[in-house]
Parts: structure tokens; sequence; C-alpha cells
């Protein structure tokens, strides 16, 4: 592993002091096949980076960390660049001082690799549009994580939805994957029509308004949320014409499936790492229209 | 028998048995309203049902496929209530079976290990005592599946894999049919998962596959080979039918000749009682590196379903000609005693259970042609072979030489052909070959390679090849699984050569560690070619 500092520096230098330091470790036969850039604060850096390292296993990638330091210093942009660890890819990391802070995009631009997709990631804060950012604009995938607010996770949502463009995927959705995968599961064999349904999660938590949402716009049900203890969501049950179909899970691992005439079992469903999570969102680039319609109906329900 | 395996009445019979037998599982989900094909963050998840595995305690099902199953649950794609039945002649109880389950997952799984999907396994498992030929055995369980249909509510759909040398499909077939576990009630499945070898050459397959379907519609029969399941197999589908920049070359105007080669650096290790008589041929060229030939060499299918795929597998199998002298075109040899990678290692015929006579090949190298308008004089060279330098599958499309070069000779005297290379394993991915300048006043030119491949440089995360077949077959997905004609097409191919061979006595034998025998270097250098060094 080699790791370089550049301090005052412009994206220029950091570009040839990359290939320099390629060539130098005798070219990584591996072709990268997308630009991930992470916009986060420092005290996120450290887990950030390390979640999008992990996914770059799976997506070789250029891990491009935009960090906004002072706006009221001296204008000023230091660069850490990374290869040879862990990932088969190359990470640098940017912090911005100054008014550079207002202008990311003109070193996050120059440092893109040519003709691939790229995807940016807020891990906490995120702009209210993000395809009108300045770095957001440069990305086809972008993704935002309620769950990255301190509070007022939910009502982040509501921005999603207000400011939402092709492209745009929320990491409290990617988090429902497995609860909506064992869900489609439980409905390959016939149910019937629901009647009615609750999510139960740790009050506050972003994904369960999320996964309400998507199932009354599937189901033609009404779907609310309640709150209970935690951890994550504990369980989903949804009344049908001859009892009560459900998923629940108390120990945020093992899960339990239960529906009328059948015996009840048990179904593997731990949370999971943002690395996963991250690691999901890269493997379709495309449009996701399940998550538009979701965060959408939610808004549109909102009362806060 | 009908002379022609693509006769078109049992092709007529096909359609309908597939349409029958996957109409109940494609319905469900079609009327299920969580699903959308839009949403692709969903996983295909089997629907529930049980695995039956005869076999338990080989060395596939401990090293390939008790791991797979449980590297599926890991990934969230086993259905709830999946159970798996483990069946063979020991006397054990379940805990015995989930012991051998579990240190199987723990040596061998990709995934890492976790106790809640451990647990989530663990509540399915169950074993079955009994012989192959005990009736009261598989009356057992039968029982035993009913009763997991109603505590597991598995809704009677079952898979049984036949983990066991084929001399016994016949007995397990026969008691599956007695059983009536062979037939599905209206609205569940049964499936039965076979291995290679299918057959030892083309009447054999054919009896094979009479006791096979007397008992089960070919819709239902899965013939795993578990190359087609591997993920660089599957992108040769995408190199070739998702650019634009392949194709206008992938033909005689612009190939000179295609390699294919599976080379292992072992020997035949435990295998002696399945390998001696069968040979490399029958091993490994009828099944993986036919199918690897169809894929390379095969027209765009209309689509990606397994009969619009398997028909143009069938065609270009179908196109394959052997060449007329087959002395001059085709070398087997048997390996010796040698240094293979450090080690002193004994030769074939002093393995442990070989006969000192045996005329069994370890090393099998052909050319074929295929003919039709797109390969027509491009022949294809075949080889496989044990105990060779190391271990490596590929397929290597070597292009022809530039028809003009405007340097002198001296400039280019170490430039080799253009050349395309999808490396199959171990190494997955793609190489390209081409000439470049050597920095420096002169113009030399010589060749270089570029290197693709895809996150496998961290192969814990891609799936194995087992687990996309073993997942396939729960769906009950075919495409990726050889129809019966294909295996027949591939005897076809074989079957003549092989009886050259049982004329030929002794095989040529190869020092172990080195890259064959000599008449195989002389067969392609009386084509002026030369076998890429690997």
């Amino acid at each position: 592993m080699t790791t370089f500092m550049l301090s005052d520096t412009t994206a220029g230098k950091i570009s040839a002091q990359l290939m320099h330091l390629r060539h130098q470790m005798g070219a990584p036969a591996i072709g990268m096949v997308l630009t991930l850039v992470v916009v986060c604060e420092e005290r996120d850096q450290y887990d950030s980076l390390r979640a999008a390292t992990e996914a770059a296993r799976e997506h070789p990638s250029r891990i491009i960390v935009v960090i906004n330091r002072e706006p009221d210093e001296p204008i000023r942009l230091d660069a850490e660049l990374r290869i040879g660890e862990s990932t088969p890819g190359e990470v640098v990391v940017l912090r911005l001082y100054g008014e550079l802070t207002q202008h990311a995009d003109s070193v996050v631009s120059p440092l893109l690799l040519p003709d691939t997709p790229v995807v940016a990631w807020w891990p906490g804060k995120a702009p209210e549009v993000p395809s009108k950012d300045a770095v957001g604009a440069l990305a086809q995938r972008r993704i935002t994580d309620a769950k990255g607010f301190d509070d007022g996770g939910v009502r982040s949502l509501v921005t999603r939805a207000k400011g939402y463009a092709r492209g745009d995927t929320d990491l409290a959705w990617a988090r429902l994957t497995p609860w909506r995968s064992l869900l489609a599961a439980a409905f390959d064999q016939p149910v019937g029509q629901v009647q009615e349904g609750v999510v139960e999660a740790a009050s506050g938590h972003p994904s369960a308004p999320l996964l309400a949402a998507w199932l009354s716009e599937r189901l033609g049900a009404p779907i609310r949320v309640a709150d209970t203890q935690g951890p994550g969501l504990t369980a989903v049950r949804l009344r049908l014409a001859d009892g009560e179909l459900s998923v629940s899970r108390h120990d945020a691992r093992l899960a339990t499936l239960s529906r009328p005439g059948q015996p009840d079992r048990n179904v593997a469903l731990a949370r999971r790492q943002t690395s996963e999570l991250v690691a999901e969102e890269m493997r379709r680039l495309d449009t996701d229209e399940i998550y538009e319609a979701a965060v959408k109906r939610f808004a549109r329900t909102y009362k806060g | 028998m009908t002379d022609d395996p693509a006769a078109p009445v049992e092709e007529a019979v096909t359609v309908a048995a597939a349409v029958a037998g996957t109409a109940t599982t494609l319905e469900v989900e079609a009327a299920n309203p969580l699903r959308d094909p839009r949403d692709k963050r969903l996983p295909r998840v089997a629907g529930p049902c049980v695995m039956v595995l005869f076999g338990v305690t080989g060395d596939l099902a401990k090293r390939k496929l008790l791991p797979a199953i449980y590297d599926l649950g890991n990934r969230g794609l086993l259905p709830p209530g999946f159970s798996l039945v483990g069946f063979a002649r020991r006397d054990w109880k379940d805990q015995d079976f989930a012991q051998l389950t579990y240190d199987a997952v723990k040596a061998h799984a990709r995934t890492p290990f976790r106790e809640e999907v451990w647990k989530q396994i663990r509540e399915g498992i169950h074993f079955v005592p009994g012989e192959f030929s005990d009736d009261g055995a598989f009356d057992a369980l039968a029982m035993a599946l009913s009763e997991i249909d109603e505590t597991r509510g598995t809704g009677g759909n079952y898979a049984f894999y036949l983990s066991v040398p084929p001399k016994f499909f016949p007995m397990v077939v026969n008691q599956l049919k007695r059983t009536g576990l062979a037939d599905a009630p209206e609205g569940s499945w049964r499936r039965v998962v076979i291995e290679k070898p299918f057959g030892h050459d083309l009447r054999s397959a054919h009896e094979l596959n009479e006791i096979t379907t007397s008992a089960f519609p070919e819709s239902s029969i899965f013939r795993i080979d578990h190359y087609l399941g591997k993920e660089t197999v599957q992108n040769i589908m995408a190199l070739r039918f998702a650019n634009n920049l392949y194709e206008p070359i992938w033909n005689r105007g612009f190939v000179d000749h295609v390699q294919i080669t599976m080379a292992e650096d072992i020997g035949i290790g435990g295998r002696a009682g399945y390998y001696d008589g069968i040979g490399a041929a029958r091993d490994v060229i009828q099944n993986h590196l036919l199918q690897l030939l169809a894929l390379v060499a095969m027209e765009d299918p209309t689509s990606f379903e397994a009969s619009a795929l398997r028909r143009e597998k069938e065609k270009v199998l179908k196109a394959v000609r052997l060449p007329e002298t087959l002395a001059l075109n085709t070398a087997r040899g048997q390996y010796a005693a040698g240094w293979q990678g450090g080690e002193k290692v004994v030769g074939y015929l002093q393995e442990e259970g070989i006969s000192r006579e045996s005329t069994t090949e370890t090393y099998a190298a052909i050319k074929l042609e295929i003919a039709n308008r797109r390969w027509a004089g491009v022949p294809f060279y075949l080889r496989t072979g044990k105990r060779l330098g190391r271990r490596v599958t590929e397929v290597a499309v070597v292009f022809q030489r530039a028809p003009h070069l405007p340097f002198s000779k001296d400039d280019t005297e170490i430039l080799g052909q253009n050349a395309l290379v999808i490396r199959v394993q171990p190494d997955e991915g793609i190489t390209v070959r081409f000439g470049s300048k050597v920095p420096g006043t002169a113009m030399e030119v010589r060749d270089v390679s570029m290197d693709f491949a895809y996150g496998e440089s961290f192969l814990e995360s891609s799936p194995e090849a087992y687990e996309r077949l073993l997942l396939d077959v729960m769906i009950g997905d075919p495409p990726l699984f050889p129809h019966q004609r294909e295996v027949e097409l591939s005897w076809k191919i074989l079957d003549p050569i092989e009886e050259f061979w049982a004329t030929q006595g002794q095989p040529e034998p190869y020092e172990s560690g080195s890259w064959g025998p000599p008449s195989a270097d002389a067969m392609m250098a009386r084509d002026g070619r030369v076998w890429r060094r690997l």
C-alpha cells in the first residue's frame, strides 16, 4: 500500500501523482469500472471510506472522498492518495477550504475516470435536490441516506421525494431489500387480498414508512407504521381474509414467517452493513422506479 | 431410438411439457402483487421446496453442494421452509447429517459463517438411511417428505439431486417412480438433477436418458455441467452479443483458429475407479469443451430463453465435422512419472487402482471443423490433460496475421498473432493480445497483453457455479443446463474418435508437469500452428 499526501495542490497535480504512483506500483492490472464520489464531513470520513473500499471489492472503482472544511479560511486543496489498499482501485481524499468548498466539482470533474459511470454518495447530510448539486450533477447515480440525518430522517424523505430525479436512491430503501425479498417470496404462493397491515419498527426509523408506502402501493391496502423498541424493523403484519401473514424479527438476525394454515418458519434476515448496501446500489445503475413510487407515495401521505 | 436426436415430434412434446411444467410457478409469480419486472433489487428467490440429496457422503456434496446451499441461504435466496434431505447407506440420524453439513459449510463455504443462517438451514435438515435397492427406505423417504410438507410448508415441491455413480441411476429412478415421488401432483413440481457423465458413448447416453425420461419429463430433468454456471462462461454471451466490437471479426474472414484448453495440474487422485476406462476425452471434451465450443461458435439466439439458446447450440454442434484422417489430427497421451510444480509424482500406470496395462488416456487433443458459412476452414483445437504444467481453462480466439506489414521483417520478427482469450479459470477474465511498439528509437513491434477482470481479484463475493445452478433448479430456469439432444450430439462427435483410439493401443506417454505428448505438438505443427503456452 502506498499513501501520498499533497498539500495546497490542484486537480492536475493529483492526477499526475496518481498516474505516477500507479506506474511505480507496476500498474495494477485491473480495470476500474466506475468512480464513486463520497461527499461527507470529517467525522464520517473513516467509516464511509471503509464502506466504500469494501464495496469496491465487488466493483473496482476510483473512490474520491470530498470533505468540505472551513469556508472562512483561505482557499486551499489538500489531497491524500492511497493505492493498493485492500481494494483493487484507488482512493483520493480531498479536503477543501475557503471559497473552494462552493466549487468542489471543479476538483472532482477532472479526476473522474473517463467514460465510465459516476456514483455520488452522501453518507450524512445531502443537498435538497441532489441532481442539481454541483457534484451530484456529475453523477448518474445519487445515493442519499435518510438515516445519516441526526434527527428528522423520516422528514428528509419528503425532501427526497420533492427533489427526486431519475437516478436518485436512498440507503433507507436499500436496507429494505431483504425484507421486501422475503415478503415477495411469501406472496409467491397466492394469499388473497390484504385488508390492512402494519409495519413495526424502532421509533423514527426512516425505512419503516418507506416499506409501508411500498406495501400499500403494491397491495392497495392501508398500511400503517407502529413504534417498537427495535432494533431496526421488527415486524410486518398483514391481515388477510383467513388470518394474518407476518414476518417478525426481534434480534436483528433471525425472522419468523407465519401465515394462515402453515407452520411457522425461521429465515435468516440480518441487518446489513453499509458496504453491502453501497455495493447493492452499484450493481444496478439504472433508474429505480419502484423506489420513486414508494418515496413519492410516502411524501403524499406524510403528516408531520 | 431415433436417428436424429432433434426429431421434430420430440421438440413439440418438449415445448408442451415445458409450458405445463413451469406454468404453475410463472403464473403465480406474475400474479404476485409485490413483484414487478422493474424492481431489479428483488433477487429471484426459489419457491418453497425440498432438496433431496442422494450421495451425501461424496466429495462433490461435501466440497460443493452443501456449501453452495449455505451460501444461497446467506445471500437470502433460499425460500422460507427450505428443507434438505440426505439419503445414504449410513446408520445415521438427522444430527449426523447436520454435522456433516456443518463441517462442509465451515470448510468450504465462500461467504462468512453466520449463526442465524445456519440455524435456518439446520431446522430443515433431515436424513433417511437406506440402500438404493431397499423398498422400505424409499417408502420411508416418501413418508418423510410428506411429513416435511406438513411441518415446513414445502408444498410438495421436490428436487432430487443424484450425486451418485451412473450405475445407480436406474435403481434410484425406479424407486422414485415406484413410490410416486416422481409424479408431481397438481400445482407442485418434481425435478431431477443429474451430473456428468451422461453415459460413456451415444448408446449408453441414450439408455441413461430412457431410464430418466421413463419417470420424469424432459423439462424436469436438469443436467448439470458446472462450467455453464461459471460467470465467465456466461460472460461469453455478453461479450459476443452485447457488443458490436467483436461480432464483425468473429468469423472465418478474421479468425485463424480457436484453441479451447482445460489443463489440470493434478493427477486422477482418488478417482481411479471412475477414471480408468473413461479417459480425458469422455471426462472433459464431451461435455465442458464442446459446450464452450458451442457458446463461442453459435449464432446469436433470438432470446436467452432455454429453447432459443439450446437451438443455436444444437445447430452448431450438428455442424461440427471431424477431420478425415484421425491419426494425424488427434493426439492422446498418458502421464508418466516426473516432476510437477516441485513435487515428484508417479505416472498414471503406477497410480493406485490402475492396471499396469491401462490404455486410458489422460491427455486428449482433437481438431474439429465447423461446416457453416461463419466458420468453414477455421479449425477448432480442443485439448485437455491431467498433470500438466498448471491449472488453467481458457478459450483463445487467434486472429489472422495482418495482410500486409509496412515494417521491415526484422522489426516484426517476434510479433505473434492477435488473440482474444477468455480465461475461464482460475484467473477469470479476458485478455487481448496485440502488437505494440517497443519504446526506443527503433521500430520494433512485439506482443503485449491487455487484461480485464471484473472484481474477480476478490473471488469471495462472486457466486460459485453450483450456487447459480442449484438456484436455477429450484426456480425451474433451464437455459444453463444442456438438453439431451446436446448430450447426444456431443457423443456423435466423440464416438468415432474413441473408436479409432481403441484400435491404437497404448497412448503416448508424456512427462508429468510438461504440456502433453509430442504428438500433440506435431499435430499443430502440421497445420503450421503452435499451442499457446499457458
